[in-house]
């Protein structure tokens, strides 16, 4: 495999000429009664930082095991670059792991952590030494070659980990809850930093997390899984913006789920009844059975998207209900409200604080109007 | 031992810090004590003991000071009973077949016992109490009732050799009791708890990840195993065979009902000084060098601890 790929051409391609880098066709673990993944089919491309961003008990670490051949699928498929890997055990797979607990070698320095993979592949001893001390210089290790494990802050450790796993130069780098065990500030640092790599090795990653602002920020794709299944798969903006069902649409990021039935329908629009909010909705939705007049619908609406204002807003096109602050939280750039529809409904609404004033324009208890175009709403079928 | 603690007076001066310190002082002299009345004092006394001369008198050994009416007159002291231990071939040769008994047994011990502490290790944790539990088991019977019980098996008309028979493996009984082979399976029975236990506590807390990610970078299963598995398991195997080692080197029973005349162990030539030569001084001697013997794995086990712990900080 060549390395220092221009990242732009890795990006997925998701026509039908694209061979994808790893194929899973209908995956399935069960353990005992219960299937922690459940029928998965899935293509991930060459050069995709692609997420698998589900709660615990999702199944996405026993996905993630089975890619890397530590766990055996009960039934289904796997194929890594065209080849058949099902049954083909870790230490022969074209793929390397970089564990949530790092697993790092404590009985050996940091050079013969990262050394031990090539050694294990017979690298003559000399190439083995050039390989790790580039690897090292690329993290940032090299003047820490000569330590052991417990010596390491652990934003170093993890550090060389991912050197560990990347000195292979594996065809999938397999990466479990790779931030989850930084604070704060570092793991913003190295979400940026796995980016880069990630662009300059052009190696595919495939990231396990429960962190959905971690794969928004990472990923080029994103599946959302849930009780062993994927629920969508798509680029952070499809998943946040067109999430395809509620589970979706409440995992990622924030949102007021509201509950309808179809009133009519035309030319992509429809009108909904919403008892929730007391009155009728209008939204954009193009899928014609869902829109069948009567039948019942979810809308979800980002807090973002709800505008929320003093005065009556104008109307054209927008929906617009009146409320009262029930609740408010300032977080310096943005405000976050809660308001109380008459029908005892709260609404969660976001807005940026853009004028600098220390005093609230908006207050506890205030009547408020609450706004949003058609276009904002979302409509759910589950 | 007294202990003073701060007077009501100075405790108002006094931090939180210091009390706490005085009561890990006081706790700390708990063991300290104990191990200076019942291990320091009686090593003294058996020291002592070996530097005198045997009498035929109660007890059956010169003191240490000659008492006269001015008070004492002079320290009585003799390596006659050292010099005794290094001029008889006997004795060098008793020492070495203990060691060497000890050794091997210590050595079947480990053989046996790593796969089943790892067996019990990789359980899940609901079987391993379970599993755990039948290796303590037998620790609930007496352990002389233990050593009679291979008798009962091990005699030339016990149940193996009447098995043998029966299944017409063999038309005579076997040699099975009172040789060397009798005491090899009843030190190595009798001590492979102290194997198992320590060995299951080091490799229960190996973290699984690390074996997953020496696989995952290329290793077979039995390179997992050497590189991985065994040496982070270094410390429950020295401490095991420490455990066994010490102990059956100077082991008695064993040798006594299951040996024949012709097992050397060290023991054995202990009761023999004790009880029917009754030469305390030269049995004591005898310990004295035991003890030394023991000590010096003692001594590179904690060099080896020490180092480990080095390379952590």
């Amino acid at each position: 495999m060549t390395m220092h790929r221009h990242p732009q051409a890795e990006r997925p391609k998701d026509g039908p000429g694209a061979e994808p880098l790893v194929r899973l066709r209908g995956l399935t673990r069960r353990f005992g009664e219960v299937a922690a993944v459940d029928r998965i089919d899935l293509d991930i491309y060459r050069g995709e930082l692609f997420s698998i961003l589900g709660a615990s008990g999702s199944g996405k670490t026993t996905l993630l095991r089975m890619l890397a051949g530590f766990d055996t699928p009960s039934e289904g498929s796997i194929l890594i670059d065209g080849a058949d890997m099902t049954a083909v055990p870790p230490y022969e797979r074209p793929v390397n792991m970089m564990f949530q607990s790092y697993a790092l070698f404590p009985h050996m320095t940091v050079e013969q952590n990262v050394a031990y993979g090539l050694k294990k592949d017979g690298v003559p001893a000399a190439q083995v030494r050039e390989r790790v001390a580039a690897m090292l210089d690329k993290v940032k290790l090299g003047r820490l070659a000569g330590r052991k494990p417990n010596a390491l802050s652990g934003g170093e450790r993890q550090r060389v980990a991912l050197a560990r796993a990347l000195v292979k130069q594996p065809k999938l780098l397999l990466l479990d809850e790779p931030l989850a065990a930084l604070d704060k500030k570092l793991r913003q640092h190295t979400q940026f930093e796995l980016m880069n790599l990630q662009d300059e090795l052009g190696v595919t990653f495939i990231v396990v997390t429960h962190d959905q602002e971690e794969a928004m920020t990472l990923s080029t794709r994103i599946a959302v899984m849930n009780e062993g299944r994927l629920e969508q798969v798509g680029t952070p903006g499809e998943v946040y913006e067109y999430p395809a069902n509620r589970f979706v649409a409440d995992f990622v990021g924030n949102v007021n789920l509201l509950q309808a039935t179809v009133a009519e329908a035309a030319n992509g629009e429809v009108v909904l009844d919403c008892p929730d909010v007391g009155g009728r909705l209008i939204a954009l939705c193009d899928s014609a059975p869902a829109a069948a007049p009567g039948s019942p619908l979810w809308v979800a609406l980002r807090p973002e998207k709800i505008l929320l204002s003093k005065e009556a807003p104008a109307l054209a096109g927008r929906t617009v209900l009146r409320g009262t602050v029930h609740d408010l939280g300032y977080f310096g750039n943005l405000s976050v409200y809660r308001v109380e529809l008459p029908t005892g409904r709260i609404l969660q609404v976001s807005a940026q604080n853009r004028v600098r004033t220390a005093r609230k324009t908006v207050e506890w208890d205030d009547e408020v109007f609450v706004s949003w175009d058609a276009g904002s709403a979302v409509v759910l079928r589950n | 031992m007294s202990w003073t603690f701060g007077k009501r007076g100075e405790a108002r001066g006094e931090t939180r810090g210091d009390g706490r310190r005085q009561w890990l002082r006081a706790a700390l002299a708990v063991p300290y004590g104990w191990l200076l009345l019942f291990f320091l004092a009686p090593f003294a006394i058996i020291l002592k003991i070996s530097v005198a001369d045997p009498l035929v008198a109660l007890p059956p050994f010169t003191p240490l000071l000659d008492w006269a009416a001015q008070g004492w007159e002079r320290i009585h002291v003799t390596l006659d009973n050292y010099l005794f231990l290094f001029q008889d071939r006997y004795y060098a040769v008793i020492y070495l077949s203990s060691i060497k008994l000890a050794a091997v047994s210590t050595l079947l011990c480990l053989l046996l016992g790593y796969p089943m502490a790892y067996f019990i290790a990789r359980r899940p944790p609901r079987w391993r109490n379970l599993l755990l539990l039948g290796i303590i088991l037998p620790f609930w019977i007496s352990f002389l009732l233990r050593v009679y019980a291979w008798i009962g098996l091990l005699n030339t008309h016990g149940v193996i050799n009447n098995f043998l028979q029966w299944l017409g493996l063999t038309d005579q009984p076997l040699p099975l009791i009172y040789n060397d082979f009798a005491v090899y399976v009843g030190l190595v029975y009798s001590y492979l708890p102290f194997m198992i236990l320590p060995l299951y506590a080091s490799l229960e807390k190996q973290d699984l990840d690390l074996q997953d990610a020496a696989a995952d970078l290329g290793a077979r299963r039995w390179q997992v195993f050497l590189d991985v598995t065994l040496p982070l398991s270094l410390p429950g195997v020295i401490a095991g065979s420490l455990l066994v080692f010490i102990p059956a080197t100077g082991e008695f029973i064993i040798p006594a009902l299951l040996g024949g005349s012709d097992t050397l162990m060290i023991g054995r030539a202990l009761w023999d000084e004790f009880f029917i030569n009754r030469d305390w001084p030269v049995a004591s001697a005898v310990s004295v060098i035991l003890v030394l013997i023991l000590v010096v794995p003692l001594m590179w086990f904690q060099k080896i601890q020490a180092r480990r712990e080095e390379g952590v900080l």
